[in-house]
């Protein structure tokens, strides 16, 4: 048995999976509940000035049956009291002193406030602290949120606010909704955050009602742009999480990845890119706190296949093979290749080849089952084909390099080499 | 032991006579299924759908909430698209071939998400279809079964007037008389041909038989074409022994009495032989058990590898209670007092045959089967005697046609039952579209002062 615990900037929790800032950390009922089923840690959902919510709150996109693809909140920051959550914070961390008790922090934006709020959280006893930078909604129009983290002087500015009182680590949380998440990151490690998580959630319009034509959420017949994460989100939070584990200066610290994660498999990924835990909430909001068995059961089983002892053994592995493309071998090339046994007919590489890519799939029409075969001097090598082929291991792309040598643009062109060749 | 009717309550008829192809409950339940679908290209549903319905389409029309989209597809290849997802033989046809079966999945529910976009579709009367302002063209259609059907609204689609003379009192044809209740209910059959001639411009006359109350030389004086789809009719004979005893019927009309009469009227018996092992077979096997029978007994003088229905359909009569018996040709009808008693068959063995075929050879051994009734259900013959009166050329009384219905006689068309002596429902409606082109061809053609091709 490979051994999953994680260790955060000494914040210590039997699994890298914690819950990430949302509702189900919003109260000590649900976190001692989380816990027994045996998350590692939560981020306590975040703590700030007093606000009120709207009903309704969330929308979802479905996909082709599948529910909750992607999802979307416009709810706000915790609307409970201050002095409730704090003393709720400490029960949880007496009871469960071995699992990670983060807490999600946006004061008003002043030095004095983060002071008074920090101090406060951190007598719960509470192991470390989460600067929400992100929320794209609501606390934005007062200047807090992703207002903050959209701007890398504010951000800076306000990190520096929270070190002068921290004595516990502190995350910066970063926002999406930016054309980079590196200055701000940049800048929050500049002045002294000890860590990054990333993604908050992306600004967004889930759909728009066919029938009331108001966008979803409906509140009152009117929507706002929400924040959406879940499944959907979790290709642009591994890119946004690889600019960071890339950058020189946010590289330094550990980061908590977040956007998306629904199994073992999402966490595994974002680790290999570079996170040291990871934070779950989209999954645990649509199948309750029980997803955690199979989080750590699935984990601990492909590091026991692929002889990791520790997640130490394969964080920030699959950093270095992202590459910028200029960098990627030309020379390498594949062709699709359609295994007949295990063919179903049912035509999805021919017409998405056909119309989507490069017409290098031929069609030999029978009754009814048509048969499709590879032509070998039009394909590209592009996977179109084997992506939507429904059959596991159908279509495989066969290595056929062009040349021997690693070849990558920059030398391509420098050597002068035909262009258009297809 | 006695023949006789009237052995249930309203309850117990109502009961085993309800549709056994209830469709999708709820929207979720057939998008779940719908959505499974991977909608192929050039699919091998569609290409084994004899009217060759888009099928992947109007399935994804169904997850697209595109419910009249997906029961245009359908009705637009198949206006009988309702029946047939009832009685179609879809796992030799569409879920036969459907892909997942090569993924040893159970193939997509293509018959019963037919049914969830073509049900509502009829029930709430959707008008899918216009018709073109009329080209004061007429056409006769003989026949309102599948077939007749078919050609008149793919006709009056087109602005012509058609006039359907039907022999009975009922429009469906074998839909209607032919098959079991509990597959397409009367009340279906009735709402599927109001909803296939709500179109417009088609006119049913009932009770008016062909060669009888109308002739085809009055018919071709009074239109510009005729289309002949009065189907198959006549039970072949097992020209056995005691074959003229009270209590031996034939299938077509133990059904067509079902049908007719209704459920109380018809008289069945304790112990009932059901001779052969097709569809309306078990169609009359189980609607004996249905009807009140204790005991029925399908004989089939071939083994499971040669029987003609599917094998979804002899799992009815077997969850019906029905008994087979493989491998027993009847030879004798036996009785008493003019009434049947018992029924004599020789036992078959299959021996290997020189063409690689295994040839049944009848045996001396004997076995002897108590009963009251017995069902004749070895097929149907064609109207060899009306066929020949009207001078069409024909195989054995099967109307002669080029592929799309052209007969003998210029004007004269046929299709369905008449000429291919007896298939499916879907190949009837194919055989109505196909007919209906030939027929506009020909009108086309007369215009222009041609007298088109025949036969």
């Amino acid at each position: 048995m490979a051994d999953i615990s994680a260790n955060f900037l000494g914040i210590k929790s039997p699994n890298p999976f914690w819950l990430a800032s949302a509702p189900p950390t919003d109260k000590k009922l649900n976190v001692l509940r989380a816990f027994e089923a045996g998350w590692g840690g939560v981020v306590w959902k975040t703590l700030g000035s007093q606000i009120k919510n709207v009903s309704s709150r969330y929308s979802s996109v479905d996909y082709n049956g599948s529910r909750v693809m992607g999802f979307n909140n416009i709810e706000l920051i915790s609307d409970r009291p201050l002095d409730l959550n704090l003393r709720e914070i400490a029960e949880c961390v007496r009871l469960f002193p071995d699992r990670a008790m983060i807490v999600s922090l946006m004061a008003d934006n002043n030095r004095q406030s983060w002071h008074e709020l920090i101090k406060k959280v951190e007598d719960t006893g509470a192991h470390g602290l989460e600067l929400n930078f992100g929320c794209p909604h609501g606390m934005t129009e007062r200047g807090m949120g992703a207002a903050v983290g959209q701007d890398p002087d504010i951000a800076a500015r306000v990190v520096e606010w929270v070190m002068e009182a921290a004595t516990t680590p502190v995350i910066t949380k970063l926002t999406p909704n930016v054309h980079s998440v590196v200055p701000t990151g940049r800048a929050a490690v500049n002045a002294g955050t000890n860590a990054l998580s990333l993604i908050n959630t992306i600004q967004s319009v889930t759909g728009v009602d066919l029938d009331t034509f108001v966008p979803n959420p409906n509140v009152g017949g009117q929507s706002t742009f929400g924040g959406y994460c879940g499944p959907a989100v979790k290709p642009i939070a591994l890119k946004m999480l690889t600019t960071i584990s890339q950058d020189a200066v946010t590289a330094k610290v550990p980061i908590s990845g977040i956007g998306g994660i629904s199994t073992w498999k999402d966490a595994a990924e974002f680790m290999l890119l570079g996170a040291t835990t990871v934070q779950v909430c989209t999954a645990a909001m649509h199948y309750g706190f029980r997803i955690i068995e199979d989080l750590c059961d699935g984990l601990n089983n492909w590091m026991d296949e692929k002889g990791f002892k520790t997640i130490d053994d394969f964080i920030g592995r699959s950093v270095p093979t992202l590459t910028n493309w200029e960098e990627l071998d030309i020379n390498y090339h594949i062709i699709a290749k359609i295994n007949q046994d295990k063919c179903i007919h049912c035509g999805l590489c021919y017409i998405s080849c056909e119309d989507g890519s490069h017409q290098a799939i031929n069609l030999s029409y029978g009754n009814p089952y048509n048969t499709y075969t590879v032509k070998e001097e039009e394909c590209v090598g592009c996977n179109l084909c084997k992506l939507v082929c429904p059959v596991d291991n159908c279509i495989t792309m066969e290595e056929h390099r062009k040349g021997d040598e690693y070849l990558n643009w920059k030398e391509f062109q420098r050597r002068g080499l035909p262009l258009n060749d297809h | 032991m006695a023949v006789r009717n009237n052995r249930l309550s309203a309850e117990e008829y109502q009961q085993h006579f309800s549709d056994i192809h209830p469709p999708f409950e709820t929207r979720d339940a057939a998008l779940v299924e719908a959505n499974r679908c991977l909608f192929c290209y050039d699919a091998p549903c569609t290409k084994s759908c004899p009217t060759s319905i888009n099928v992947p389409k109007f399935i994804k029309q169904i997850t697209t909430d595109n419910l009249k989209g997906s029961a245009y597809t359908i009705f637009s290849s198949n206006i009988m698209g309702g029946g047939c997802a009832k009685v179609c033989p879809v796992e030799k046809l569409c879920e036969g071939s459907c892909v997942y079966n090569f993924m040893e999945e159970e193939p997509i529910a293509i018959a019963r998400l037919q049914r969830y976009a073509t049900e509502r579709a009829i029930t709430e009367k959707w008008p899918l279809f216009e018709r073109k302002p009329s080209t004061g063209k007429k056409v006769a259609v003989i026949g309102a079964g599948p077939a007749g059907l078919s050609c008149a609204h793919a006709l009056s689609r087109e602005g012509v007037d058609v006039t359907i003379y039907e022999k009975e009192s009922k429009g469906g044809g074998l839909m209607t008389y032919g098959i079991a209740a509990y597959k397409v209910t009367p009340q279906f059959c009735q709402e599927e041909v109001d909803y296939i001639i709500a179109i417009g411009g088609i006119e049913i006359r009932y009770n008016t038989t062909f060669g009888k109350d109308i002739t085809l030389d009055e018919l071709q004086q009074q239109y510009d074409a005729v289309y002949l789809a009065f189907g198959v009719g006549l039970a072949r004979q097992l020209y056995i022994p005691g074959e003229q005893l009270d209590g031996v019927v034939d299938a077509i009309s133990f059904i067509y009495d079902i049908r007719n009469s209704g459920f109380p009227a018809v008289p069945v018996g304790d112990q009932v032989a059901v001779i052969g092992m097709g569809m309306t077979a078990i169609d009359a096997a189980t609607q004996a058990k249905r009807l009140g029978a204790k005991d029925v007994t399908l004989v089939y003088r071939r083994t499971q590898q040669e029987m003609p229905c599917t094998e979804a359909e002899m799992n009815i009569a077997l969850l019906d209670g029905c008994k087979i018996i493989w491998l027993a040709a009847p030879t004798e009808i036996l009785g008493e007092d003019g009434k049947v008693t018992q029924l004599v068959c020789n036992i078959v063995k299959l021996e290997d045959a020189a063409n690689g075929r295994r040839q049944p050879v009848i045996t001396d051994e004997q076995i002897i089967l108590p009963v009251d009734m017995v069902i004749k259900a070895a097929g149907q013959m064609p109207f060899e005697e009306l066929v020949h009166s009207h001078q069409l050329n024909n195989d054995h009384g099967k109307i002669a046609t080029t592929s799309n219905g052209v007969t003998s006689i210029a004007g004269v068309f046929a299709g369905g039952d008449c000429v291919n002596g007896g298939k499916e429902v879907v190949d009837a409606v194919q055989a109505g579209k196909d007919g209906a082109k030939a027929i506009l061809e020909y009108l086309q053609h007369r215009n222009g002062n041609n007298d088109g091709n025949h036969l």
